[in-house]
């Protein structure tokens, strides 16, 4: 029909038009404004830091700041990093996540672990139990987790820094258990892993999973998760359970340096991270049931719930980050070789 | 947040399926038996979870439902939503009619293809559609090293969930408007060319008013769904709060921070959205079903 060749044009030339307009839609970012990619139980910790710092940082230098937040799975929010987006800094659950932005995306420089005090680590946490309440399946250690009725709830490895904690807690107490028996140690994570009915990719879907829906007879889970859930469902339904040794967590800080640089806000992010080794942000991790770098700056009532248990390295058993990432988690890693040999 | 339309959505397979009421031939009880299998359905799978939604939102009360509204970060939901929508529907109406329009009024060399293609977006699982977007203007991506120089953000920000949104949504005008169209047949526009007018002036005065209700109807629900849509912006929205969640986003947020009462209240709204968008839709069914139907009055 004749009348086709004209109006086609118009069209696609107003197609084309509003894809580029729409491409020039570029959100402007102000100068005073810093993005923190966090994990996923630290929603309720950063809403404190991020307030507190805000108000430090208007009374140190006038400028008015926000602090946004995204959380997510640890390993999935790297991923994003990665992808792109404009990060200033990453708060997450496991050193391996940040080295992984420094290899694959070089955003991060490989050295972040000697820009701030005690390697990146403003504060640390532990794995410990939360079980319904009276402990009907008598959890105690981590041992009891393999008996035949137990049903764990614990969130995907490969996605999860909860997750690999998990994982690398109850690999590390079956090789002390067994006398630094590799074999031993795999076989029974293998186990474990066989009673895990739901792997989630979070943390805290693996608590909702638990705790909400109530599937499971024992969670896993970092502490400040466990507390959390305390104070949301009461302390009438669950109970926790310290096990007589844990793993001691690292879920580390670090500047992107890439996307700073490109934004212009290095000092301001580099502020944000200093300014979580001050006894302020050390007292609202203490709160927030972390286990702060400073004990000394928390308050009493909050240490009371952080007692002193025998944590052990997960590098002094495997060795480097590296290692411990590939051997475990990577792909043809313990943890698919285990899926493999339960099917 | 329905993931794909039943043939049920488009009212002309509908309006022949319906029977004449004196072909029944059922005894009673096989009737009523049916009915009632049916009823429960309805009741089980759409009504309880919808009441559910209502209970929970106002399960501590009205002034804790408003509250849920009054936070900063859902009102950045709510008007994010809306951006989306503001753009993602008025892009696709005018694809979906300028389609529809060729495919249902001329014959052409990869006719098929293309609406097989714009099928696409139906079969293709949302994570997937948001995944491609992804791999395409990601850091890592085909055009990531280009866009950095250029100072663009695409993904985990706006434009990345309105292309989402936009990708999503392709087919609902188009997919409504092809049967439509090619039932109505090219011979109104052909006397209209006959009698000296343009093709642009056909295309205003006659396909155009033919389509409207039809047209109307889905706007209507490629709206909803570009409002409700979660796996691909999902996946592309980088979940940064109070800049890149949508409503849909900022129901999940809220529930996995345990705060129940809030993300249902914000479930609400959008459970709101779509019994507006239904009332409305049967509305027009009722009142311009022949116009819907494929131009039946003409035959």
């Amino acid at each position: 029909m004749r009348f086709s060749n004209s109006l086609g044009h118009t069209v696609v030339a107003a197609a084309f038009g509003a894809s580029l307009a729409l491409a020039a839609t570029v959100p402007a970012r102000a100068q005073s404004e810093l993005l923190n990619v966090s994990y996923d139980p630290t929603r309720e910790l950063y809403k404190d830091i991020n307030a507190a710092f805000a108000e430090d940082w208007k009374a140190k230098t006038g400028e008015t700041i926000t602090v946004r937040a995204a959380h997510g799975g640890s390993g999935a929010q790297a991923r994003t990093v990665i992808d792109g987006i404009p990060a200033d800094v990453v708060t997450l659950g496991i050193p391996s996540d940040i080295d992984a932005i420094a290899r694959i995306s070089k955003k991060i420089s490989p050295d972040w672990r000697t820009k701030l005090p005690n390697e990146g680590l403003p504060y640390t946490s532990t794995v410990v139990f939360l079980v319904r309440k009276g402990n009907p399946k008598g959890v105690k250690d981590w041992g009891d987790l393999v008996k035949p009725d137990v049903k764990v709830i614990t969130p995907n490895p490969k996605t999860s820094a909860g997750g690999r904690w998990n994982f690398l807690a109850a690999w590390g107490y079956a090789y002390e258990q067994n006398n630094k028996d590799v074999e031993k140690a795999n076989a029974f994570v293998g186990q474990l892993y066989k009673q895990v009915p739901v792997l989630d990719t979070g943390a805290r879907g693996s608590t909702v999973t638990f705790a909400q829906r109530g599937l499971g007879d024992v969670l896993p889970t970092w502490e400040n998760e466990a507390y959390l859930v305390f104070d949301e469902f009461g302390r009438d339904k669950f109970d926790i359970v310290i096990p007589p040794t844990s793993i001691y967590a690292e879920p580390p800080v670090a500047l992107v340096d890439a996307n700073v640089d490109k934004k212009g806000t290095r000092k301001q992010a580099e502020a944000y991270l200093q300014f979580l080794y001050t006894d302020q942000a050390q007292a609202i991790f203490a709160k927030h049931h972390y286990r702060p770098l400073k004990r000394e700056a928390a308050k009493k009532e909050d240490l009371a719930l952080l007692p002193e248990i025998k944590l052990f390295k997960i590098e002094d058993l495997q060795g480097s980050w590296d290692d411990i990432q590939k051997k475990n988690f990577d792909n043809g890693g313990l943890f698919d070789q285990l899926g493999k040999a339960g099917r | 947040m329905s993931e794909a339309i039943a043939p049920a959505d488009f009212p002309a397979a509908e309006a022949s399926l319906r029977p004449p009421a004196s072909v029944v031939t059922e005894t009673g009880w096989v009737r009523w038996t049916l009915i009632a299998v049916a009823v429960a359905f309805l009741a089980l799978f759409l009504v309880l979870p919808l009441v559910t939604v209502f209970a929970q939102a106002f399960a501590k009360g009205i002034g804790a439902y408003l509250a849920a509204f009054s936070e900063p970060d859902a009102h950045a939901a709510i008007k994010l939503t809306l951006i989306t929508a503001a753009i993602a529907v008025p892009f696709n109406l005018v694809f979906g009619v300028t389609a529809a329009w060729a495919i249902a009024k001329f014959q052409f060399w990869g006719r098929d293809l293309l609406v097989t293609l714009i099928d696409l977006p139906f079969s293709v699982s949302p994570v997937v559609s948001g995944l491609i977007y992804v791999l395409v203007f990601g850091s890592q991506g085909l055009l990531g090293p280009w866009l950095i120089e250029h100072d663009i953000q695409i993904i985990f920000a706006v434009p990345g969930i309105v292309l989402a949104t936009i990708f999503v949504t392709f087919p609902f005008v188009a997919r409504q408007l092809i049967p439509l169209m090619q039932e109505q047949g090219t011979v109104e526009e052909e006397a209209a060319l006959t009698l000296g007018a343009t093709g642009w002036h056909a295309f205003r005065t006659v396909t155009l008013p033919n389509i409207r209700w039809g047209l109307l109807y889905a706007v209507l629900l490629c709206n909803a769904r570009a409002m409700g849509e979660f796996g691909a912006v999902s996946v592309v929205s980088g979940h940064i709060r109070g800049l890149t969640n949508t409503l849909p986003l900022h129901v999940e947020i809220l529930y996995n921070e345990y705060n129940f009462v809030a993300s249902f209240a914000v479930a609400s709204l959008l459970a709101g959205l779509a019994l507006v968008t239904l009332v409305i839709k049967s509305v027009l069914e009722w009142r311009y079903a022949d116009d819907i139907a494929a131009g039946a009055r003409r035959h």
